[in-house]
């Protein structure tokens, strides 16, 4: 986007952002109604960050000019992507992960349990 | 001695050099945000007796469509100023400037609603985290209206000196601007709806 448009293109750029606030408006009000809806929590939560999904990226799409940027800013955003990613999935993984965790398998003793019942 | 290039694009990067030093900035933004969405997710998944408060919903919806409309506002007045339309760039720069103080009116309704009601950032985890997301985000606003509100008072007479460069700084505020409405946008279904 550079300051050397024409009127018309310019004119057009502004009918575009309107219909752009439109939609946002408009996903605005399903995301609430979405909400009031009996669903369960994961339903609700896929539903909800789909939605705000679609809004950021229409944010960033159409008024943050992203739809024609210069080839260095998506090379910024592709490593902050990564990072980002990077932000999430680190923690989570700590809690994904059973290492150090007790468990046991269906149908084999450990010995010292073995040793316990002998005793009996 | 000038400064280069924030008019004409750095022929090496295709940008002039306040729009690429924004979007540096806004990187740096999502590493605080994320790392701030991280620590929800962690506290919320990692708490099986996770409290829930009743948040203001249609007063956190009304702030939605205000800082969505103060989106479209910042983005008009950019388009008014490349027209050379500098009256219809200061109506719409204004509304940017009322609605962000709009927003702000309303999240102190809200916080004294919540404060009435007893909760605290210490209350526990759900009210510890937000209070500092909103809280940062609010910091945001603030640093916009501040922004803003220069460009339009005295920053303003740069216009009829350097009327390329103006439009410019009104470009880069308005891409932070929009950052700050994108936040918002993924604040208000994690806080309030789910």
């Amino acid at each position: 986007m550079g300051g050397h448009d024409s009127p018309e293109d310019i004119a057009k750029e502004t009918r575009t952002y309107l219909l752009v606030f439109a939609a946002l408006a408009v996903l605005t009000i399903v995301t609430v109604s979405v909400s009031y809806l009996d669903m369960n929590r994961s339903q609700a939560i896929v539903i909800a960050l789909f939605v705000a999904t679609i809004k950021g990226g229409l944010v960033a799409a159409f008024f943050m000019h992203l739809l024609s940027e210069e080839k260095l800013i998506y090379s910024i955003l592709a490593l902050t992507i990564v990072f980002f990613i990077a932000l999430f999935a680190l923690p989570i993984g700590t809690i994904a992960d059973a290492v150090g965790e007790h468990f046991t398998m269906e149908g084999v003793q450990h010995p010292g349990e073995h040793a316990a019942e002998e005793g009996h | 001695m000038e400064i280069p290039y924030t008019v004409e694009p750095r022929p090496d990067t295709g940008l002039y050099n306040a729009k690429l030093g924004i979007w540096l900035f806004l990187a740096s933004e999502v590493m605080l945000f994320g790392a701030l969405f991280s620590t929800y997710v962690i506290l919320r998944t990692g708490n099986p007796n996770w409290v829930q408060h009743p948040m203001n919903v249609p007063l956190a919806t009304l702030n939605t469509m205000i800082l969505i409309s103060s989106s479209v506002t910042v983005i008009l007045s950019w388009a008014s100023l490349r027209l050379g339309n500098f009256a219809r760039f200061k109506a719409y720069f204004t509304a940017t400037l009322l609605l962000a103080g709009g927003f702000m009116v309303v999240k102190a309704i809200e916080y004294n609603q919540e404060f009435t009601a007893g909760l605290f950032p210490w209350s526990d985890n759900y009210m510890a985290i937000y209070f500092t997301l909103t809280g940062l985000h609010g910091l945001h606003v603030v640093g916009g209206i501040v922004v803003i509100g220069y460009l339009l008072g005295p920053g303003a007479k740069m216009y009829k000196t350097a009327p390329e460069q103006y439009t410019n700084r009104v470009e880069t505020v308005g891409l932070y601007w929009h950052f700050v409405d994108l936040v918002w946008i993924f604040l208000f279904p994690s806080l309030y709806l789910l």
